[in-house]
């Protein structure tokens, strides 16, 4: 049972929540940080365990950061003008972010993506206007990458590309944002930071933040454990095309982890914590705990990159099972 | 013989092919003929118990077998069966 003080504690008073926004823009970010209680799986009573909840986005998930600063990064610089569409590839969150500031800033959006992303995905991009343009199901999201190359190759002039995989203000917009969160969140307590890795951004930015207040924050990336895996988002580095702003040895340690595991732990967490996440989320808390058992003591924040909402029709709920019936 | 469509990942165990062939009356009878000509495919289709990863799609000239008879799926020759994570990596 959770102390009765954290059962019964309000949420934020009307008279002290924030004020209106100018735009959908200025909600990005400022996420909250959540207590981890139940679900913690013999991990010492000296850890405290907390999840950095990135679905509260406007856009749903973490990538309305990288989206944000990347678009900003190229105003600023001039490589996005007026007449202009914003192009990548992207097998989902980050499509939807740059489809949102797209939106919310007035500029045409083109996304490569594998046909055999979620349909949600598909529908969502499709409702903030932009243009998907399909790739192979069977090459992956590599395969989008390399189909997006061509089309910018095709017409260099009519595109603005933010390229999550190697442009700085990818992992830039965590060292500004995503990093301070939490040092504040935390005030200053935190000693590990885990989060899953797909282009790398967040683990890079927010653990360089981290590590600049204190190095002795370790930080974790979560990978899935082979390169045949179903844990949407994430890349196993070693079997992919390496994004340009990840660096191994920023990080401490790298955790493989089995997607069947991390299917399981999204269904505990929503029974036993009332967290309904993605399957990312899943992975980067198996990591978490993994690491928290090692321990005595410490802080360790996790990232949730979404909301599991968005995979309902995925393999993740639909067609091995009924729902109702999700295994322990 | 089936016409056997091998995701990215999975192609090496099939010396780099995209497309390779196997035979068997039922996608399980199929697999296990994979098995034999590129051994080590099945662990990776396959869980323990023999049933399909939670996380990989089957599907026949187009069909999803979960929306089929699952593993007991018929197959004649000519059939065209595709091997699909359920996800594409990346964010």
């Amino acid at each position: 049972m959770l102390p009765a003080r954290a059962v019964l504690s309000r949420p934020t008073s009307p008279a002290e929540g924030p004020r209106a926004a100018p735009s959908v823009l200025q909600l990005v970010g400022n996420t909250p940080l959540v207590e981890m209680r139940k679900l913690r799986d013999g991990v010492p009573p000296g850890i405290r365990l907390f999840g950095k909840l990135e679905g509260f986005n406007p856009g749903g998930s973490v990538k309305d950061r990288p989206a944000l600063r990347m678009i900003e990064d190229g105003l600023a610089r001039g490589r996005l003008v007026p007449g202009k569409t914003i192009l990548d590839s992207t097998s989902g969150n980050t499509g939807i972010a740059l489809a949102m500031v797209g939106a919310a800033l007035g500029y045409p959006v083109e996304l490569v993506m594998p046909s055999n992303v979620s349909k949600e995905r598909k529908q969502v991009v499709a409702a903030f206007g932009a243009k998907a343009v399909y790739s192979d199901p069977l090459e992956g999201s590599d395969g989008a990458i390399r189909l997006c190359r061509k089309i910018l190759a095709e017409s260099p002039d009519r595109y603005f590309k933010p390229d999550q995989y190697n442009n700085p203000a990818n992992s830039l917009a965590h060292y500004e944002t995503t990093g301070p969160e939490i040092w504040r969140q935390t005030e200053g307590r935190v000693t590990h930071f885990v989060a899953g890795i797909g282009t790398g951004g967040t683990i890079m930015g927010t653990g360089r933040y981290l590590k600049e207040q204190n190095p002795a924050v370790q930080v974790i990336a979560a990978e899935p454990e082979d390169a045949f895996h179903g844990l949407e988002g994430l890349k196993h580095m070693a079997s992919s095309i390496v994004p340009g702003i990840y660096h191994e040895n920023e990080h401490d340690l790298k955790v493989g982890i089995s997607t069947e595991e991390a299917y399981n732990m999204v269904y505990r967490l929503g029974r036993e914590e009332g967290l309904l996440l993605g399957q990312s989320c899943g992975a980067a808390y198996l990591a978490a705990l993994g690491i928290a058992r090692t321990l005595r003591e410490g802080t360790i924040v996790v990232l949730f990159p979404d909301f599991g909402d968005r995979y309902l029709s995925t393999n993740l709920w639909v067609g091995w099972q009924k729902l109702g019936e999700a295994r322990p | 013989m089936v016409q056997v469509k091998v995701p990215t990942p999975l192609r090496k165990y099939t010396g780099g092919a995209g497309g390779v062939e196997a035979q068997g009356g039922t996608v399980a009878a199929l697999v296990d003929d994979l098995e034999r000509r590129y051994p080590g495919l099945k662990e990776r289709i396959c869980d323990e118990s023999g049933q399909v990863r939670r996380f990989v799609n089957i599907f026949v000239n187009g069909e999803d077998i979960r929306f089929l008879k699952h593993l007991e799926t018929p197959l004649k020759a000519g059939d065209e069966l595709s091997i699909v994570p359920a996800i594409a990596g990346g964010r």
